[in-house]
């Protein structure tokens, strides 16, 4: 039962990554990413990480898609691009060489790397009392505090950085206008 | 009182500054007295260190007065100190001495010269130098003075340098010595990688030191050091520049050229005499050399014409004469030599200057004659140089020149040959030049030759301008030869009593300078073992010799038996074609030569560089390909990175 | 139990087309978006092991990660807002200006 998920799902998500590459319309592309995200939380939640794929559904396919088309439709970079011609010489037969070589050797590596041999548990159980959420939850607001403390913060300033990179010069003669 | 050692070259120093500073304010003559009186306060300094030397007991003479530290890196410690011991102390009595008398000399010499506190300015400076060259007490102070002296050799050659011959010879004497100085410089060099220290005195010296030195080394030192003074003395084959520097004025001539820098070179062989006595090769090189300079230059003496290149090349053989001593170990004898030449030599240039100024700036001694009776001061201290200087009895000559045949003749019977025929020769050419110019008829001008007094009654002429080149004699002669002023008769008169009885300094059975030299040789001194009544021998041989040479130039030049011209082939007159064939080689091979290295610095070396800065361009320009500016190249670039990355990790670690 | 090792390969493969998305295409937009696939394909990686290695340790990784992403996408849509503002269609390739 599980291969059959499991397949399901990673025929979706190699699926819509191919969609996303493929697409010469970018509105396409950013549909094809959410069909991909969705395939990944289902995975997740077969991995027992009920709490990742939550946040994954809401915050990548729900937040960061839509703001993808927010700014695709905002600006108008509708418009399919030309995927015939490619203007820089020897770019996709390099790209491919290269993709080529590091799937194989990545796939070597995990054939190599899934028998783990590392320290089991370090930060906490996962299969122990608590559930999933509660887990995570112990764990980011104990020993991992500082980071999360220092996460907030970088949201603020992405935050401030997005207002600022993104509004309309200010011109003298607008005070009082709403300068956008 | 030995502490008075550091006036002795504090003082011309100072002077120097002074004049420097204020000369034109004070002006002709007070500058040149001033000068004086710089160098005879210098000399009074001598004296008293003279004295305090003195009151030691004769193994403790030896003092060194440290002014400051001067370099002291790593295991190198040179400091300006000055050594007072016998050796030096006698350099810097000669030196100052006939110093200061030529100093009074300039001044009545250089009366009217346009630029006459300059040349005070550079004559302080040149006793400067050379007190500092003989006083200081290690290889580089000695060096620092060695430059010192060359430097105002060629201000002072040159003095006159709206002449173009005077500039030309001032250049020459200055390249000269320079070649002579590469070789002082790499013995210093070897000097101090064999022996850790370039300090003449103190168990650490040098000289203490000496023999521990690998014969080799020692050869090495010595020649190398041998070139220097070959260089500075004018010895074979960098003699070249002394004929030519008689174009400085006369005091120039006798001060540097014949009493003190030439002298230089045998000042510093004797100096390192513990280093010679450690390579036998060496002395014996140094002799012949010597030998070979002292006959091939009275041989060109024989035949020169005018009055001062006679005395240049006497001098070029006296100084033949001193480095033959060296040689053969007689280092007493030739520092006895060096002092008596000082006299006589100086005596005669300052009188050979009082002639010239007395015929109006004529130089050529067929335009003179019959001197004697216009110059009779000039004429009677010049003849007691001339006895001197042929080594007649009882003058200081005498004694200075047996005592260096004698020490010959137990070395080495062929160099004595040719210091005995030397001394023939010295006697004929000096006898020709007192026959030519003080004698025989007078060929200065076409009038009858006046009475004495009729000539003496004559008004003072003013010395001609300085600029009057030689041989133009027809619109010069104003009048008849007259007597030098008693500020240029005085030194005249002082210098021909020294050359008189200077001989005591190192009478043969007293020999007062050998045991006064003692403690500076450390034992270097070869031992004078020749029987007495050989010695006697060979003193009388000698003396027949030079009266031989004399009785031989009265017959040529005083009764006409012989015609002049034989005595005088133009090969002799010419010095055997030696500048004409420098010239030769160096505007053909030599140009060619450095032509080539021109050519090949400029295509080979610079285009070697230049290539470089060619090649590193072209692949720089090669290499901008890469920056394509488009994001996604660098984006390839860094997948591909990563990639070879992976690659190697998964290769390198184990599972 | 699905094996793994399958898993690893999914997320080598994502990874994969990731990365030829952003070497190939030219829509600022679109190669955004397959830096996106990246960051998930090492998401799923990291879930793998921490299941694996029975740590939560992983889990809490994806967690950052995922918020850096957030952050990271708003950053840069306000650089690409900026941009497209004043050159509208500009591609990737239109901003060659170091070029050498």
């Amino acid at each position: 039962m599980e291969y059959v998920v499991f397949a399901a799902a990673a025929a979706i998500i190699v699926g819509g990554a191919l969609g996303v590459v493929l697409s010469p319309n970018p509105v396409h592309s950013a549909l094809m990413l959410v069909a991909t995200l969705f395939g990944v939380a289902v995975i997740f939640v077969q991995q027992d990480a009920h709490f990742l794929a939550a946040v994954q559904v809401i915050v990548y396919a729900g937040a960061i898609v839509v703001l993808f088309l927010f700014v695709i439709m905002l600006l108008g970079v509708d418009k399919a691009e030309v995927l015939s011609t490619e203007p820089l010489g020897g770019q996709r037969p390099a790209a491919a060489a290269v993709a080529v070589a590091g799937l194989g050797l990545a796939i070597l590596l995990a054939v190599q790397a899934a028998e783990v041999t590392g320290a089991r548990s370090v930060a906490g159980e996962l299969s122990g009392d608590y559930s999933n959420l509660e887990i995570v939850g112990r764990t980011l607001f104990t020993d991992y505090l500082f980071a999360f403390e220092a996460t907030s913060a970088l949201l603020v300033i992405a935050v401030v950085g997005a207002v600022v990179l993104a509004r309309r010069p200010r011109q003298p003669e607008e005070v009082g206008t709403d300068g956008g | 009182m030995l502490s008075a050692v550091w006036l002795v070259p504090a003082l011309p120093l100072a002077g120097f500054l002074v004049l420097l500073l204020l000369g034109r304010r004070l002006g002709d003559p007070l500058a040149g007295w001033f000068a004086t009186l710089m160098v005879a306060a210098s000399f009074a300094a001598g004296i008293v260190t003279f004295a305090g030397l003195l009151a030691e007991d004769a193994e403790d003479r030896s003092f060194t007065f440290r002014l400051f530290e001067w370099i002291h890196v790593g295991g190198f410690e040179v400091d300006v100190s000055f050594l007072a011991d016998p050796l030096s102390v006698t350099m810097v009595l000669f030196v100052t001495g006939v110093g200061t008398l030529i100093h009074l000399y300039s001044i009545g010499y250089m009366h009217g010269d346009e630029r006459y506190p300059t040349f005070f300015v550079y004559l302080n400076l040149f006793a400067f130098s050379m007190l500092v060259l003989v006083l200081g007490d290690n290889l580089l102070l000695t060096f620092l003075g060695w430059e010192g002296v060359g430097v105002c050799s060629y201000l002072l050659i040159s003095f006159w340098f709206e002449r173009n011959t005077a500039a030309v010879a001032g250049k020459k004497a200055f390249i000269t010595n320079r070649v002579g100085d590469w070789g002082f410089m790499v013995a210093i060099f070897l000097t101090f990688f064999a022996l850790g220290s370039l300090t003449y005195a103190g168990e650490d010296g040098i000289l203490e030191r000496a023999g521990s030195l690998p014969e080799s080394t020692a050869l090495g030192i010595a020649l190398l050091l041998f070139v220097g003074a070959a260089g500075k003395s004018a010895q074979l084959p960098l003699y070249v520049w002394l004929p030519d520097a008689m174009e400085g004025p006369t005091p120039v001539s006798a001060l540097i050229h014949a009493a003190t820098m030439v002298t230089a070179g045998v000042y510093l062989m004797v100096r390192v005499s513990p280093i010679l006595e450690q390579a036998d090769t060496a002395l014996t090189v140094i002799g012949v050399i010597g030998a070979a300079t002292a006959l091939f230059a009275a041989t060109c003496a024989v035949a020169q014409r005018d009055i001062k290149r006679v005395l240049a090349y006497s001098t070029i053989s006296q100084l033949g004469y001193m480095f033959l001593a060296v040689g053969v170990g007689a280092y007493v004898a030739a520092i006895f030599h060096m002092v008596t030449h000082a006299f006589f030599k100086a005596l005669l240039f300052l009188g050979a200057g009082s002639v010239i100024h007395g015929v109006h700036e004529e130089q050529d001694m067929r335009r003179m004659g019959a001197l004697q009776k216009y110059m009779p001061v000039t004429a009677a201290t010049f003849i007691v140089g001339w006895l001197a200087i042929a080594g007649v009895i009882p003058f200081a000559g005498f004694w200075s020149k047996d005592e260096i045949l004698a020490s010959a003749w137990q070395d080495n019977k062929i160099l004595w040959a040719v210091g005995f025929v030397t001394a023939i020769l010295t006697a004929f050419y000096m006898s020709r030049q007192v026959y030519l110019v003080f004698y025989g008829e007078a060929r200065w001008h076409e009038r009858d030759i006046k009475s004495p007094d009729e000539a003496l009654a004559e008004p003072e002429h003013e010395p001609a301008a300085a600029t009057a080149a030689p041989g133009d004699e027809a619109e010069h002669h104003e009048g008849d030869p007259h007597e030098s002023p008693w500020i240029m008769l005085v030194p005249l008169v002082v210098l021909a009593c020294l050359s008189l009885v200077g001989g005591v300094i190192n009478l043969p059975w007293w020999l007062t300078l050998e045991h006064w030299l003692e403690p500076s040789l450390e034992g270097s001194l070869h031992e004078l073992e020749v029987a007495g009544w050989i010695q006697v021998t060979l003193a009388v041989v000698t003396l027949a010799g030079a009266i031989g040479g004399i009785l031989a130039a009265r017959a040529v030049y005083l009764r006409q038996r012989v015609p002049a011209e034989r005595v005088e082939p133009p090969v002799l007159q010419h010095a055997w074609y030696v500048d004409e064939g420098l010239s030769a080689v160096v505007d053909g091979p030599v140009e060619e030569v450095a032509d080539g290295a021109a050519a090949f610095d400029r295509r080979g070396i610079d285009g070697l560089v230049n290539g470089i800065a060619h090649v590193i361009q072209a692949g720089g320009s090669q290499l901008r390909v890469l920056q394509t500016g488009y994001v996604r190249n660098y984006a390839l670039g860094m997948a591909a990175g990563a990639v070879l990355l992976l690659a190697f990790f998964i290769t390198r670690a184990s599972f | 139990m699905v094996d793994d090792t399958w898993y690893l390969i999914l997320s080598a493969v994502l990874f994969t087309i990731g990365g030829m998305g952003v070497l190939v295409r030219r829509n600022p937009l679109v190669m955004f978006m397959c830096v996106e696939l990246m960051l998930n394909a090492v998401n799923l990686t990291f879930v793998t092991f921490s299941r694996a290695l029975d740590d939560v340790g992983g889990q809490v990784v994806v967690f950052f990660v995922l918020v850096v992403a957030a952050a990271e996408v708003v950053v840069g849509l306000g650089i690409i807002v900026s941009i497209l503002r004043r050159r509208p269609g500009a591609t990737a390739d239109d901003v060659s200006l170091l070029r050498g």
